[in-house]
């Protein structure tokens, strides 16, 4: 199972990085999304993924879920939540000012 | 006692978000921030004092016991930063209501500055590696809110790309966290250091300790990961620029010694590698900044030959390399911070941040000139300033371990530090009376410059003071068992 989530966040990854070498900037704003989906994916089996084990440690109780990659993950899902939200901002105000959307004429060249 | 740890990453949060009540009230604003950022200056020295007389102090938040919650740890290195923060901070806020511009003050520019404040606080006192990733978004929130301030066509443009190269590294960061998770367990730092010096430093413990690096490395503006920092320091205000210039990179800076003198120690193959970084660092920042005539890109070029001296610190590893290291990461930010808020008053007064159309501003800003001149001095390194008095110490170290390029490669760009900012001072100040400037008011803009200066100074002339304290510092960061035993109470 783990290995399955493992190849499915690689993808995530693999189009993530792919839609950041883009030019278009929405293009860009999307495979950041898509890279930190890969990376909760990712925390998330780390901890090993099982069904129907509760999260305690008592005596006699061997097998448990991992809880704190749940607690990482969570904190992780807020961060780049907000972080996705002041990129979607910012592009949309850089394509405004800057009269387009192609990192290539975002350049810049005035002291070179 | 130990719940003292947080104020300093408390009293700015809470000041960020009152502040935010206020800012369209600017009078109130601005003197709730100058009280809040005495109030946590004084805090932090006296969080200092305690360190380094009663040692180190640990909190464990919500009384869980070290490996489950999470710690704040007081250590020597990190007050010295979190102090040291404080006093550039607390001179910036007070030239703010000068050099930034009402509109900008209005829209948050005091709770932003309190939010970054509170984050890079939060990142050197954390003892857990996934808070510190936290820390770190707090930070670069703050920082991405205050880059864009003012929103001009080429601000939004520099702040995009700087805003997607800290997310890209952020996201590589969390990633990192979690496959040391998988392989250690846990991701308290002392827990951490214990478990890796347990299972020896493995294969895959490499790979995370290189991808780590990676991370900070982009963040400090290392060799060859610099591309990103230059252009976008240059496009806020001064004050940010300042603000900028002191603690961002030095944030990635610290994580990298943190990382390398706890976790995964240095050995020869991993010091090698870094003097080599180190070094390209040195040369290349150095020839970055000889290369524009634009005076804030100058400013910003030369943040990374300096994060290049820290790192060769903590390539070394002995006792005079993490000292030297530390005294110049010290002497460095509050430097820095003089520095870019001169070139922003220059810039302010003169209307012109090119080199060529400079000239003759002495005559207008005598003040101003001989502050530009002793900072130049001090951060060059002339004897008996603070720049000396570190990379005396990294040199000496180096001699120790026997790296002697290095040594040849640190002084030259040292020489060229100094003529790369002496050319400000030469082209910008000297030069014959110009009839049609009309000058500006610079009044009470060059008190806070002064007090910053006035602390480099002290640094340097007062070494015999501050000396045993770094000293401490590096024999401190020499035996990770402290740092260890400090935290999970063995």
């Amino acid at each position: 199972m783990e290995i399955i989530i493992c190849i499915l966040a690689g993808i995530l990854f693999a189009t993530g990085v792919y839609n950041i070498l883009q030019k278009q900037l929405l293009r860009i704003a999307i495979g950041t999304g898509l890279i930190s989906h890969a990376a909760h994916l990712f925390i998330l089996t780390m901890g090993k993924l099982k069904r129907g084990q509760p999260p305690i440690i008592e005596e006699g109780i061997t097998n448990y879920t991992d809880p704190l990659p749940h607690a990482l993950i969570l904190t992780s899902i807020v961060i780049s939540f907000g972080v996705t939200s002041v990129v979607l901002v910012l592009a949309y105000r850089t394509i405004n000012e800057n009269k387009t959307d192609n990192m290539d004429q975002l350049r810049g060249n005035e002291y070179e | 006692m130990s719940n003292l740890v947080v104020l300093p990453i408390i009293i700015p949060l809470l000041a960020g978000i009152i502040i935010a009540f206020f800012h369209k009230k600017l009078p109130i604003a601005r003197a709730l921030s100058k009280i809040f950022i005495v109030i946590n200056l004084i805090v932090a020295a006296y969080v200092t004092y305690l360190v380094f007389t009663n040692g180190m102090i640990v909190l464990e938040t919500g009384s869980w016991q070290a490996p489950y919650g999470i710690v704040f740890v007081a250590d020597p290195l990190s007050v010295i930063l979190v102090l040291t923060t404080n006093i550039l901070t607390t001179a910036c806020l007070f030239i703010a209501p000068k050099l930034v511009s009402d509109v900008r003050e209005k829209y948050y520019f005091y709770t932003f500055t309190f939010l970054l404040v509170s984050g890079v606080s939060g990142a050197f006192l954390t003892g857990d590696l996934f808070n510190l990733f936290v820390f770190f978004e707090v930070l670069l929130m703050a920082s991405y809110g205050l880059i864009v301030l003012g929103g001009g066509k080429v601000q939004l443009r520099e702040s995009l790309k700087y805003l997607l190269i800290n997310l890209f590294s952020s996201i590589i960061f969390v990633t990192t966290v979690a496959f040391l998770y998988a392989v250690v367990g846990t991701v308290n730092m002392a827990h951490i250091a214990e478990r890796v010096q347990e299972v020896e430093q493995t294969g895959v413990l490499t790979t995370i300790g290189i991808v780590l690096f990676f991370v900070f490395a982009t963040k400090a503006a290392l060799f060859p990961l610099y591309y990103w920092m230059p252009k976008s320091y240059t496009v806020p205000n001064p004050v940010v620029s300042a603000l900028f210039g002191a603690l961002l990179t030095k944030v990635g800076i610290y994580s990298i010694m943190r990382i390398y003198t706890l976790i995964f120690v240095t050995d020869e193959l991993t010091s090698k590698f870094f003097i080599i970084i180190a070094g390209l660092s040195m040369l290349f920042g150095v020839i970055g900044a000889l290369s524009t005539n634009d005076i804030k890109l100058l400013m910003s070029y030369n943040v990374i030959p300096s994060i290049g001296f820290i790192l060769l610190g903590i390539a070394l590893a002995n006792e005079n390399g993490l000292g030297g290291a530390t005294y110049y990461l010290m002497h460095d930010m509050i430097i820095k911070t003089a520095l870019f808020l001169i070139i922003g008053v220059i810039v302010y007064a003169a209307g012109t941040a090119d080199l060529r159309k400079l000239g003759g501003l002495i005559h207008y800003y005598p003040g101003l000139g001989w502050s530009l001149f002793i900072a130049t001095v001090v951060l060059a390194g002339i004897p008996p300033l603070s720049g000396f008095i570190g990379k005396l110490l990294l040199l000496r170290g180096s001699v120790e371990n026997g790296e002697i390029i290095i040594i040849i490669v640190a002084l030259l760009s040292s020489l060229l530090i100094l003529y790369s900012v002496m050319k400000i001072f030469i082209q910008g100040f000297w030069g014959e009376k110009d009839a049609s400037f009309k000058p500006v008011s610079i009044r009470g803009m060059l008190a806070p410059i002064i007090g910053l200066l006035a602390v480099s100074v002290f640094l340097g002339i007062g070494a015999e003071f501050v000396y045993p304290y770094i000293n401490e510092v590096a024999v401190y960061l020499l035996d990770p068992e402290i740092y260890i035993q400090a935290v999970l109470k063995e």
